[in-house]
């Protein structure tokens, strides 16, 4: 041990004043003590003061629990959190700087890859802001057959968080279950779109592939027992002790918080604000279909749960409603100077030719200087785009409003003051994608 | 929702002190455009007076011309008249500097360093300036015009062996 050191743990072993304890000088000589005492293994090493040091944690990108590449940055004090940084850009792939040097068509696929856990809202989402900035409107087939496709996307998002979450809490048997129903979905939309993860399924117009009776047989069976499943499921935690004590009152954020902080979707109707861009903004066919929008007022990870199980019932209800109503008829816009015709057309005529040949080499063209802003309520929140067109076959500038994003900015405000174990259960309740964040 | 558009273009006339207040129309929506010295005030009277409580969105924009080269489009949204208004505001192009909303909306915090790391546009009085997707260490902005779609080879700093 250095000569200092020793002389100063003589004097601190003998009679030491609070006021040295309080000054600069002690901190610093108390950290130098122990970490000699690391380096040197020394077992026997005894400090007074050790928990007045903050620690800080470093929490991810890899680990399980962060639902992709997040990376928190803690500082503790004890077993509580201190302080939050949360870290962003491990997954950054620059899609607004590549949307500005492809057509609107070819930034489609990377709309799948914003929030992977609902592809399908995303293309809808996307092609809404380009339809917008473009004037053109789908046909009543293409938007029911959207509209559903959205409602499926929010299913298959929900039960995997239902899932992640519960086994982030430690309740394992939860996440096969759901996930055994998601992969029921997935192979719905592997006869709807051809895929079952990138779909890329909507076109500037209308869409890619029409909606088989087939799959519309398997989705009706789907919904049909899709309810009973999701109670056996809510069964397994919704009454059991340890998933309540683990959620009640963690993660409590006020109303007024959570409005300035930006929260949107259910993580904001879990505070008490009844907003929902389905019905306040009312896009495809929503108006038309009867649901309703949960709310609960308690504002924690508890209302976070409860509020997106009851949106799986008001999907359901709204698929139900979708296939009841779907009307016949094309799915793609008559408009031959913005939408991609048909292959079968394209190899026989030669007008078709021409304007497939414009479409996909020179892109589709809005009015000069057009701007528009479309957004859809994803599973996550409010999921906008911001278009600026200058004329081109190119976006000027595309901007992607991604909520999960904006619901990551919370997060630094509910872990103040949690436990070290309530911050995976947190996270989880946020239900951040990581694809989208990062963007 | 055009009564309130209505009240807040009464508002913001030269008669009451605010000179350099204009509105367009985009696709559905309204855009004001606001003086970049009074945006700090304006935005304090869209939020108490006009209950526009939620800052969704900032969108920066690189039109790539000689003045005024930078813009900053604000989306904000009243939860409780459920209506969506844009507010756009220039910048200069050597220096784009603005104000933070940090203050109004809390929001504001990382959005506001997205458009710096992506734009360079610098927040003043913003709490917590820092890169928000890029390396601390990295010089460029990449989602300015100038900047190639290839990157630059060279620009990240690589560990040393």
């Amino acid at each position: 041990m250095p000569e200092e050191l020793i002389q100063d743990s003589k004097n601190t072993d003998g009679d030491i004043d609070t006021e040295d304890l309080a000054s600069d000088k002690i901190p610093s000589l108390q950290q130098r003590r122990i970490l000699h005492a690391l380096e040197t293994d020394d077992v026997r090493a005894h400090f007074e003061t050790t928990l007045d040091n903050q620690l800080v944690l470093n929490m991810g990108p890899q680990h399980p629990a962060t639902h992709g590449v997040l990376q928190l940055v803690l500082s503790l004090d004890g077993e509580t959190v201190v302080n939050t940084i949360p870290v962003l850009g491990f997954l950054h792939r620059g899609y607004e700087k590549l949307a500005e040097n492809m057509t609107f068509h070819e930034f489609i696929p990377h709309t799948d890859r914003l929030d992977y856990l609902s592809p399908l809202a995303n293309n809808v989402g996307y092609i809404l802001a380009v339809e917008k900035l473009l004037k053109i409107e789908a046909t009543p087939r293409a938007q029911y057959i959207r509209t559903m496709c959205c409602e499926m996307a929010r299913l298959t998002s929900h039960l995997v968080w239902m899932g992640s979450m519960a086994m982030d809490v430690g309740a394992l048997t939860v996440f096969l279950w759901t996930f055994s129903e998601r992969e029921k979905i997935l192979d719905i939309l592997d006869i709807l779109t051809g895929v079952r993860f990138t779909t890329t399924y909507t076109r500037v117009g209308g869409l890619a592939l029409d909606m088989s009776d087939e799959c519309i047989a398997r989705l009706k069976e789907f919904i049909d027992n899709f309810i009973p499943r999701l109670e056996d499921c809510r069964k397994l935690i919704e009454r059991n002790k340890i998933f309540i004590n683990r959620c009640e009152g963690v993660g409590h954020i006020t109303k007024e918080d959570a409005i300035s902080l930006g929260f949107t979707g259910p993580n904001l109707r879990a505070t008490g604000v009844e907003r929902d861009l389905r019905k306040d903004e009312p896009y495809l066919v929503y108006p038309q279909l009867d649901f309703e929008v949960p709310t609960l007022t308690e504002g924690d990870t508890l209302a976070r749960y409860y509020v997106r199980i009851r949106e799986m019932y008001e999907s359901d209800k709204l698929l139900k409603q979708l296939l009841q109503k779907l009307p016949g008829g094309p799915i793609n816009t008559p408009d031959a100077k913005q939408v991609l015709p048909d292959k079968g057309e394209v190899y026989t005529k030669m007008e078709e030719l021409i304007h497939d040949f414009m479409i996909v080499n020179f892109g589709n063209t809005p009015e000069k200087g057009a701007e528009a802003y479309q957004a859809i309520e994803a599973a996550k929140g409010e999921l906008g785009f911001y278009i600026i067109s200058d004329g081109k076959g190119y976006p000027f500038r595309l901007k992607i409003r991604s909520p999960s994003f904006v619901n990551l900015g919370v997060l630094p405000r509910l872990l103040k003051g949690a436990m070290i174990s309530d911050i995976v259960a947190i996270i989880g309740s946020l239900d951040p994608v990581m694809g989208e964040a990062d963007k | 929702m055009p009564e309130l558009l209505d009240t807040i273009k009464e508002k913001f006339t030269p008669q009451n002190g605010f000179d350099g207040v204009s509105f367009s129309e985009i696709i559905n929506n309204t855009m004001m455009e606001v003086p970049k010295e009074r945006i700090l005030e304006i935005a304090r009277i869209l939020r108490d007076d006009f209950k526009f409580e939620q800052l969704k969105d900032i969108v920066s924009v690189d039109r790539f011309t000689k003045n005024e080269r930078f813009e900053c489009i604000y989306n904000l949204y009243s939860l409780e008249h459920k209506y969506r208004m844009f507010m756009k505001v220039k910048l200069d192009s050597k220096n784009p500097e603005v104000e933070s909303l940090f203050p109004i909306w809390q929001s504001a915090n990382w959005s506001e360093r997205e458009a710096y790391d992506m734009m360079g546009i610098k927040f003043l009085n913003h709490p917590d300036l820092r890169r928000m997707y890029m390396m601390e260490e990295y010089e460029y902005h990449p989602l300015r015009k100038d900047y190639p779609l290839m990157g630059l080879p060279g620009a990240v700093l690589l560990p040393k062996k």
